[in-house]
C-alpha cells in the first residue's frame, strides 16, 4: 500500500503531488494511463471535482481507480453541486473505500462551465466542509446525530498567493487553517520572490504548503493566463524564454521552466513541496519532474 | 425595496394567449412603473400589440399597488369590462398578479418575469440588495450583503475566483467580499474577517413561508 500523504507531509520530505482531470465521458482509458504514469512517481494525486463547472467523470469515480491501482488519490470535492447531506454522504462513502485525503474547495461558479443554466448550490463553502469533516471525525453529522463509524482524513485547502488584492485571501486562510486544513496546495505560483514572502506569512502556522505549478506550454497560454485565470501571474521573463524558444520547442521550454521552479522551491527548502499541474499533458509530469533532479 | 420585474417576449405571450380572445389588461402604479415594465404608457402599448394581433381587448386598469388590497377595489370597478374578458393578462411583479388571482375567477396570465427584490442604485439601474434569507449578517459584513452581492451567497470570505477586486462571473462586478474587506479595515473591525459563520439554516421560515404578526 502506498505511504498515505499524512505519513509523506509529516516526514518532513520534499513532497510531490500532481492531479488527475477524469473525461467527459465513460471512455477512461487515457485517465488509468495518466494514473499508471504517476501513481509510482508522486505522493498523492488529486482527481478534480468537474473543474471549472465543467461536467466530468466524478472525482470519487477517479480516486478509486488510482486506490485500485495502488495509489494515493485526494479527493477534490467542490461545495457548488451538492448539498450537506450529499458531501457527508459522499465521506462516509470515501472514507469505506480508502479514500485518506480530501481537498476542499468552494468551487468554480456555474457560468463559467458548460452547464450555465444550472442552480449552484453552494450549502456550504470550503472552510464549513473542513469543519465538517472534523465534526464527522468527532462522531456527529452536521443534524447533531452520532455516526455509527467515524470518518477520518487528511484534509487539504486551497489558497492563492498572487491573488489581488491578497489580503482577504489571507483571511480566508486564516480560516480555514482554523477550520482544520492540514496542508494547502496553492493556485499556481511563478514568482519565487512573491511567494517567499507569502511563505513568509504562512510559516506562522502549523500547515504544509505545497507551491503549485502548471505547466506552462506556450507564450500564449502564458499571456492567456495572465489574462484570464483569477489570481495567476506569469512574469514576462518566462513569457519571453516561452517565445523565444526555437519552433516547436516551446513545450520543452515549459518543462524545463517548471522543473527549475521545482528545483528553486526545493533547494531553498521555501515550501514543503509542489502540486504540479499539467492541465491536459500529464503525460509530460515524470520529465518536469526529471528536470527538476527529482 | 423594489420588485424588479422584465418584460416576457411577446412570443411568449401570445403562445399563453392565444386560446383566449378577449382580454383584459392590469398594470400596476408602484414597481412595474418605476421599472418600465408595467405602467400607463407599457399598458397602452401592449394593448395596441393585442389589438393589432386581432384581440379584443375589454379594459384596463393601472392599480395604484397591484400586490395589495387596492386589486380587490380595482377589479370591483371594473367589473363589467372583466366580466367581459376570458382572461387577464397581468403587467405587474408575481406578488400582484397572485393578488389578481384572488379576485378573479378567469385565468390570469403574467406578462412579466419578476426577477428580484432591489434597489434602484441609479437612475435606472437596480440592484439586487436582499435574498430575505431570514438570517441578516450586515451587522458584520460592513452593511454590504455576501448573500446576494457575492455570486456563490458566501458568508465565510471570498472564494479564490476574484481578480483586482472583481467577481469571477463577471469582470465589470465588484468582488463583495474585497467590497466588506476595505469597508472593515475601515471600520477597524478586521476581526470579522476571520469570524468562523457554520452552515446557514435554510429553513428559517420553511417553505411556504407565512408569519402571523
Amino acid at each position: 500500500m502506498a505511504q498515505s500523504l499524512r505519513e509523506a507531509l509529516d516526514s518532513g520530505k520534499f513532497v510531490i503531488t500532481s492531479e488527475i482531470g477524469p473525461p467527459k465521458g465513460t471512455n477512461i482509458a487515457k485517465m488509468l494511463h495518466h494514473i499508471d504514469l504517476l501513481k509510482d512517481k508522486v505522493d498523492a494525486l488529486n482527481v478534480t471535482d468537474h473543474q471549472s463547472s465543467v461536467m466530468r467523470f466524478p472525482s470519487i469515480g477517479g480516486c478509486l481507480a488510482i486506490k485500485e491501482r495502488g495509489g494515493e488519490p485526494i479527493l477534490q470535492m467542490t461545495c457548488r453541486d451538492r448539498n450537506r447531506l450529499a458531501l457527508q454522504s459522499e465521506l462516509l462513502f470515501a472514507c469505506t473505500r480508502g479514500i485518506r485525503n480530501i481537498l476542499c474547495l468552494t468551487g468554480d461558479a456555474v457560468p463559467v462551465g458548460d452547464h450555465k443554466e444550472a442552480r449552484g448550490v453552494f450549502d456550504l463553502d470550503s472552510s464549513q466542509l473542513l469543519h465538517t469533516i472534523r465534526l464527522m471525525e468527532s462522531g456527529k453529522d452536521l443534524g447533531g446525530n452520532d455516526l455509527d463509524g467515524v470518518v477520518e482524513f487528511c484534509t487539504g485547502a486551497i489558497v492563492t498567493p498572487e491573488a489581488k488584492p491578497l489580503e482577504p485571501q489571507l483571511a480566508k486562510f486564516e480560516k480555514k487553517v482554523e477550520a482544520g486544513a492540514e496542508f494547502f496546495q496553492t493556485q499556481a505560483i511563478y514568482d519565487l520572490e512573491n511567494f517567499a514572502r507569502f511563505m513568509e506569512f504562512a510559516r506562522q502556522f502549523r500547515v504544509k504548503v505545497l507551491a503549485g505549478v502548471i505547466l506552462l506550454v506556450s507564450a500564449r497560454m502564458a499571456k492567456y493566463m495572465n489574462e484570464n485565470v483569477p489570481g495567476v501571474l506569469v512574469p514576462q521573463n518566462l513569457i519571453d524564454e516561452l517565445a523565444g524558444a526555437p519552433k516547436g520547442e516551446a513545450l520543452t521550454r515549459g518543462i524545463e521552466i517548471a522543473g527549475r521552479m521545482i528545483a528553486a522551491l526545493k533547494k531553498d527548502s521555501i515550501c514543503d513541496g509542489v502540486h504540479v499541474m499539467a492541465i491536459g499533458r500529464e503525460e509530460v509530469v515524470p520529465d518536469i519532474l526529471a528536470a527538476a533532479g527529482l | 425595496m423594489k420588485s424588479i420585474t422584465k418584460s416576457k417576449p411577446f412570443d411568449e405571450i401570445k403562445e399563453c394567449l392565444e386560446r383566449f380572445d378577449r382580454i383584459f389588461v392590469i398594470g400596476c402604479g408602484t414597481c412595474a412603473t418605476m421599472t418600465r415594465t408595467g405602467g400607463i404608457e407599457e399598458v397602452a402599448d401592449t394593448i395596441g400589440r393585442l389589438q393589432e394581433w386581432g384581440k379584443i381587448v375589454t379594459g384596463s386598469t393601472v392599480i395604484a399597488t397591484a400586490c395589495d388590497e387596492m386589486t380587490g377595489a380595482a377589479t370591483a370597478e371594473n367589473s363589467q369590462a372583466i366580466r367581459d374578458a376570458n382572461c387577464i393578462l397581468v403587467m405587474s411583479c408575481a406578488l400582484g398578479v397572485q393578488k389578481t388571482a384572488q379576485y378573479i375567477d378567469q385565468p390570469v396570465i403574467p406578462a412579466l418575469d419578476t426577477l428580484f427584490m432591489g434597489i434602484e442604485e441609479s437612475l435606472g439601474i437596480f440592484l439586487e440588495a436582499c435574498d430575505q434569507c431570514g438570517q441578516c449578517v450586515l451587522g458584520e459584513t460592513a452593511g454590504i450583503c455576501p448573500i446576494t452581492a457575492c455570486h456563490k451567497g458566501l458568508i465565510n470570505g471570498p472564494c479564490g475566483g476574484t481578480d483586482n477586486g472583481k467577481c469571477e462571473v463577471d469582470k465589470e462586478r465588484d468582488c463583495a467580499w474585497t467590497l466588506i474587506y476595505q469597508l472593515l479595515e475601515k471600520q477597524g473591525r478586521l476581526d470579522l474577517m476571520k469570524k468562523y459563520h457554520p452552515p446557514k439554516n435554510f429553513q428559517v421560515a420553511p417553505r411556504p413561508r407565512v408569519i402571523k404578526i
